[in-house]
């Protein structure tokens, strides 16, 4: 029998039961159906077909692309950690009072106050051929032509990714930080640990769970992407995401719902080969 | 068709049914209207009743809604998408609007979904004025359009019979969509830059251009301004450019692979702002390019020419097509509309952007005699000419890129299409972006 307790509980979780259902659960079985289905140049049909998939996995073009949007999940990640990872450290360990710590993190999230559609576009003339970056270089006389790989290059894409998720990679840790009991490193100090042993055996440990859930964001935001890779790659350079996008302007629904599927079943790989090596349960 | 069952069986099997279909019902506030038609209101009441467009940029704009209700009386409900999303909803959403206004080359995709009525060409008033390029696309005698290849809108304007959505290639009096505005596109280059005349396709992929070129990343344009290029390099030879082989794809794609991975491309781009973007700022000196982008590019100061070629220009047309759902009072609607349209206001505005008017005689009537010069006839202008919302684009003496209209659109020589071979087509081209 139901208790009050019980019904309550049923009764708070309704509203989001709903809502993922609605918009999330059923959507992606319409798109694992869709998947199933005939195209024949001009339009879909139902049935059951796998020549989608297999489409995927016997074509060296899709199979590149993949690659492609792993390599840059990866390199986004390895970078934004090694940017984040210090950030975060400054914020919870190097600024001693909660407030200025507050007023710091708020300040590093101030460019993500803007869209990051313009975030991105603002990189292109800073640098071009004729931008600001080659254009100062060349007055100092530190180069004598532009360079080009500055815009519409894997750098280019790189960066801007950089600089569009890096935030979320510092929010997580940096929470996980100020969670850290500050006796343990004290106690560390006094028994005469190094630095680098402190970081080692105490922060990188608990901080991990921080580290983990950043890097699920990072990663699988990365893997979803098409504007910044076609914008800062100058359309040079292609993601599944990309590719997807690219299917659905030609009608082609039922490629690009099995691509989506695919897409989805690695994400969801990525993120529990990431669960499973830290446990971020100790987070909450 | 195919597509017509697909679009049922979708509505009716899986779980995206229900959400499909309310999404239809809530987008379609035209319920209220067509529950309480009777004939005898009809003349009281088509200032009640809202048209809604689907369509790309040029003209689902507010300058144009402004002046038709203010002339038919009625409501307009314009929506501006890219050129991908307007066949979409063309052929998926068919509840979504009352008038598609599309590209011709999309008529083979979107026409035999049903969701469009043929045209009564008996009811369009100036039918007769609209140019041949659309009737029997036979502009003159020995005008190299007259052959052209792709998708050109004479295959596709007509259809056999009023139940029919199959073309005719001969003129009925039904028409799949009055056509409105149509262009010729050709590559834009920085004479400043480059330094002397360009004078065919060939060039885009001349060495002499390397790292500083680009072309379209719309898989069925870009291929095609590709075929032009190589056509006229004498690398390849096409039976139709708008309907390659996969052997030509191929073919054409493994050599776009080695020009690319030469570095002989800055970029590509997908968005009209995008190529205005990389001609104005240097990064790109030569590339295909819309002729309202090469005017936007002038309009910045920076000297832009929108090159006539020796190979001849790609055309494409746009025109507008009544949903089958419309009946009554709001089908007489979407009739005054169209002849409102062929009356000429809009072909006057479009022109002043660089397009050219279905029925030109009639677009004369509301532009400047110098304007009309200076657009169709090739002439030095006379005064300042000034593009649709009144900014200067070119001064007094300056003559149109390529000259008359005779000039450019006698050398269409092929049309932006849709190719049977479609998929592939868009396999090959990820291909070529990816490598």
């Amino acid at each position: 029998m139901l208790n009050n307790k019980n019904l309550s509980t049923y009764l708070l979780v309704t509203p989001q039961t709903l809502i993922f259902v609605l918009f999330l659960v059923l959507p992606i079985i319409a798109i694992a159906i869709v998947s199933f289905w005939n195209f024949n140049g001009f339009a879909m049909t139902p049935g059951f077909t796998l020549s989608n998939y297999l489409g995927i996995f016997t074509s060296k073009v899709y199979l590149s692309t993949y690659l492609n949007t792993f390599k840059f999940a990866a390199i986004v990640w390895l970078i934004c950690l090694l940017i984040s990872y210090p950030v975060a450290y400054f914020l919870a360990f190097q600024i001693k009072s909660p407030q200025w710590q507050t007023i710091w993190f708020l300040i590093c999230t101030v460019p993500f106050l803007t869209s990051n559609i313009i975030r991105m576009i603002a990189w292109i003339p800073f640098l071009g051929r004729e931008g600001l970056l080659n254009q100062a270089l060349m007055g100092l006389n530190l180069i004598d032509r532009p360079i080009e790989i500055f815009l519409f290059s894997d750098f280019a894409v790189v960066l801007a990714m950089v600089q569009l998720y890096c935030l979320f990679m510092i929010a997580p840790i940096f929470n996980s930080m100020v969670r850290i009991d500050r006796a343990l490193v004290s106690a560390a100090e006094d028994l005469g640990s190094s630095s680098f042993q402190i970081q080692k055996e105490i922060i990188l440990p608990l901080s991990a769970p921080g580290i983990a859930i950043g890097s699920i964001f990072v990663v699988t935001l990365v893997m979803g992407e098409f504007a910044t890779m076609r914008l800062m790659s100058g359309g040079k350079s292609s993601s599944v995401g990309y590719l997807i996008k690219n299917q659905i302007d030609s009608l082609q629904y039922p490629m690009a719902a099995a691509n989506a599927i695919v897409l989805l079943l690695l994400a969801l790989i990525v993120v529990a080969l990431i669960l499973r090596t830290v446990d971020i349960r100790k987070q909450l | 068709m195919s597509s017509k069952i697909g679009r049922r069986t979708l509505l009716k099997t899986g779980l995206a049914a229900g959400a499909t279909s309310i999404a239809a019902i809530s987008c379609s506030p035209k319920q209220e209207t067509s529950v309480n038609k009777s004939p005898t209101l009809i003349t009281n009441k088509i200032k009640d009743v809202t048209l809604r467009f689907v369509g790309t940029g040029a003209a689902q704009n507010n300058d144009i809604r402004n002046q038709a209700e203010k002339d038919l009386g009625f409501k307009l409900q314009m929506r501006a998408l890219s050129t991908g999303e307007v066949i979409q909803i063309g052929i998926s959403q068919p509840k979504q609007y009352d008038i598609f206004d599309g590209e011709f080359f999309s008529l083979p995709l979107v026409f035999p979904s049903g969701n469009l009525q043929p045209i009564d060409v008996s009811r369009i008033k100036q039918f007769d004025k609209i140019t041949p390029i659309f009737t029997t696309g036979e502009l003159y005698s020995g005008a190299k359009v007259n052959t052209s290849q792709g998708t050109a809108p004479r295959k596709v304007m007509f259809v056999k019979n009023q139940d029919s959505t199959e073309f005719s290639q001969e003129p009925t009096n039904w028409a799949t969509m009055i056509p409105y505005q149509y262009g010729a596109d050709t590559l834009g280059y920085r004479p400043d830059l480059v330094g002397r005349k360009i004078e065919s396709w060939a060039e885009l992929f001349n060495p002499e251009f390397k790292g500083r070129t680009s072309l379209l990343d719309i898989p069925s344009i870009g291929i095609m301004d590709a075929a032009m290029v190589l056509e006229s390099q004498g690398l390849m030879t096409f039976r139709d450019k708008g309907n390659m082989t996969k052997e030509e794809l191929d073919k054409v794609t493994q050599i776009l692979i080695d020009r690319k991975q030469d570095g002989h491309f800055r970029a590509f781009w997908k968005t009209f702002d995008e190529s205005v973007n990389f001609m104005a700022s240097g990064e790109v000196v030569v590339q295909s390019m819309w002729s309202p982008a090469v005017t936007a590019v002038k309009a910045r100061g920076l000297p832009c020419i929108y090159a006539p070629l020796k190979e001849g220009y790609r055309g494409w047309g746009g025109g507008l097509g009544i949903s089958k759902n419309l009946s009554g009072i709001e089908l007489d609607a979407a009739y005054e509309y169209l002849n409102w349209v062929a009356d000429g206001w809009i072909g006057g505005f479009l022109s002043r952007q660089g397009y050219y008017s279905s029925t030109p005689e009639n677009a004369r009537k509301f532009m400047k005699p110098e304007e009309w010069d200076f657009w169709y006839e090739g002439k030095p202008a006379a005064t300042e000419i000034v593009d649709p919302y009144g900014e200067k684009i070119e001064s007094k003496g300056a003559v149109r890129d390529g000259g008359s209209f005779e000039k450019r659109v006698a050398n269409i020589t092929c049309w932006n299409s849709f190719m049977q071979e479609q998929v592939y087509l868009v396999y090959k081209w990820t291909e070529f972006i990816v490598a």
